[in-house]
């Protein structure tokens, strides 16, 4: 169902709660990377134009039900994938995503949808060579998120679910049952597990050994100059 | 009353119970005479004493602005546009459809899965990776297709529309330069692909060369014999 195509490229993705640290980690990498002159290229989560308008406005408007907010994803991913993702590895490329599909796998399974039917829609999606976890204890996550107080969006918190009416307490409750989806995922998909409970600096030093062993990164090096 | 299914399991959350309208699916290329005769079919149910509710491509509230812009400038994959087909399929199927089912309405709609699956398909996509994609989609109670000889569409869309489309003529799939060439082998490859699909999901066609009032006739005699299905102590002129 999922294939593994062969591109000459390398797909690293990395996942983890909100407040596990896994975006300032793949900027890291990404950072050395391009310092070691290696073609790399990153990409985020949900970033494609057309399709980000009727995201936003279906989220504003609180429009999406579990069904729509899955395919709607899926069209924003494909739209990137096709367009970015896999010419980037057909080119060679080191390709760094910010969240990937098991994102979308973790929330859609915590709002119900058929798991099934989620894997076949991203059927057509490389599974990455390697998926980071950043694994943490929920507390600890929602403490790094929770602790400004921040203004919490609809479906972020999970409101949709009407497990709470309090967003905060909406919020963790759906953070919970999203890192239960990525235990499970984890063990699913062999994710690489790093303990994010650490400090930034010995996370990536762990991060950098592992994509320098798993890689021969002298076939990466760009003859583009910079 | 009918019970209303799935072709897989049921959308997560949607409730199919009491679902006692009907689902009458009308499929068919542009110019094969569709909206004219969903117009009249929605009168004459009314009249008939049956709420009508419709239901098209493009129509969600959620991406159907979006999507009509992406077929202005071609900038999506045919995955991405597979994909937000879809989306705007789903919309109406949780938010137009089945609330309208549960009312008791006949919903009328201009085209189901059945187009967006032709066209991807057409366009290279898996057959069992749609099927999979539409499979929360309900089962209607009758899909009938109106089936067009390539003369009959040519000469009814140049007369309407005093040209052809850059969709409709499949010129996104680089079959021909020539426009006129591309829309023949285009539509001729869509209705190849209908073909499988009424044999893999069992629907009716109608013969839409005819004129407007006999295939009208048509219609409303295989609706009415859905209906009387339904709603047996129903009356129906």
């Amino acid at each position: 169902m999922i294939q593994k195509k062969k591109d000459p490229g390398v797909l690293i993705a990395v996942e983890g709660l909100d407040g596990s640290g896994k975006s300032t980690q793949i900027h890291l990498l990404f950072e050395w990377l391009y310092g070691l002159r290696l073609r790399v290229h990153f990409t985020e989560w949900n970033s494609s134009s057309l399709v980000k308008n009727a995201t936003r406005r279906g989220k504003k408007k609180q429009l999406l039900t579990p069904t729509t907010f899955s395919v709607i994803h899926a069209t924003d991913f494909a739209d990137r994938y096709e367009r970015q993702i896999l010419p980037m590895l057909r080119g060679g490329y080191i390709v760094l995503c910010d969240r990937y599909i098991f994102t979308s796998f973790a929330r859609d399974a915590v709002r119900g949808c058929d798991p099934d039917w989620v894997r076949s829609m991203y059927g057509f999606a490389r599974i990455p060579d390697f998926t980071l976890y950043f694994r943490l204890p929920l507390d600890t996550a929602l403490g790094r998120i929770l602790e400004g107080r921040p203004q919490l969006k609809y479906f972020e918190a999970g409101m949709d679910l009407g497990l709470s009416a309090n967003i905060y307490d909406s919020f963790r409750i759906f953070q919970g049952r999203v890192m239960d989806q990525y235990e499970a995922l984890a063990h699913e998909f062999a994710f690489t597990a790093i303990d994010a409970t650490r400090n930034v600096h010995d996370q990536q030093q762990e991060v950098r050994a592992l994509i320098g062993q798993g890689v021969d990164l002298s076939r990466y090096r760009t003859k583009v100059p910079r | 009353m009918s019970t209303k299914r799935c072709f897989g399991s049921p959308p997560s959350g949607l409730d199919l119970d009491r679902l006692t309208g009907a689902l009458i699916v009308i499929e068919g290329p542009d110019s094969s005479g569709r909206s004219t005769h969903i117009g009249f079919l929605a009168e004459w149910l009314q009249q008939n004493g049956f709420p009508v509710a419709q239901i098209g491509l493009k129509r969600s509230r959620l991406v159907g602005k979006e999507l009509e812009r992406a077929k202005q400038g071609n900038v999506l994959s045919p995955r991405t546009m597979s994909l937000f087909y879809a989306t705007d399929f789903y919309d109406q199927l949780e938010n137009t459809i089945v609330p309208s089912l549960r009312a008791g309405s006949v919903v009328l709609a201009d085209r189901y899965i059945f187009t967006p699956m032709a066209r991807d398909i057409v366009r290279g996509a898996d057959p069992n990776w749609l099927a999979s994609l539409y499979s929360k989609a309900l089962v209607p109670d009758a899909v009938i297709y109106l089936q067009v000889s390539d003369r009959t569409l040519v000469d009814r869309t140049l007369a309407s529309h005093g040209g052809l489309d850059y969709w409709e003529s499949g010129m996104d799939l680089g079959l021909e330069r020539d426009w006129f060439g591309s829309f023949i082998r285009y539509q001729r490859q869509l209705r190849a692909e209908f073909r499988k699909l009424q044999t893999r999901f069992g629907f009716e066609a109608v013969n839409a060369n005819a004129s407007i009032p006999a295939v009208q006739a048509e219609l409303k005699e295989r609706i009415r014999r859905v209906l009387l299905g339904l709603y047996p102590d129903s009356e129906i002129s």
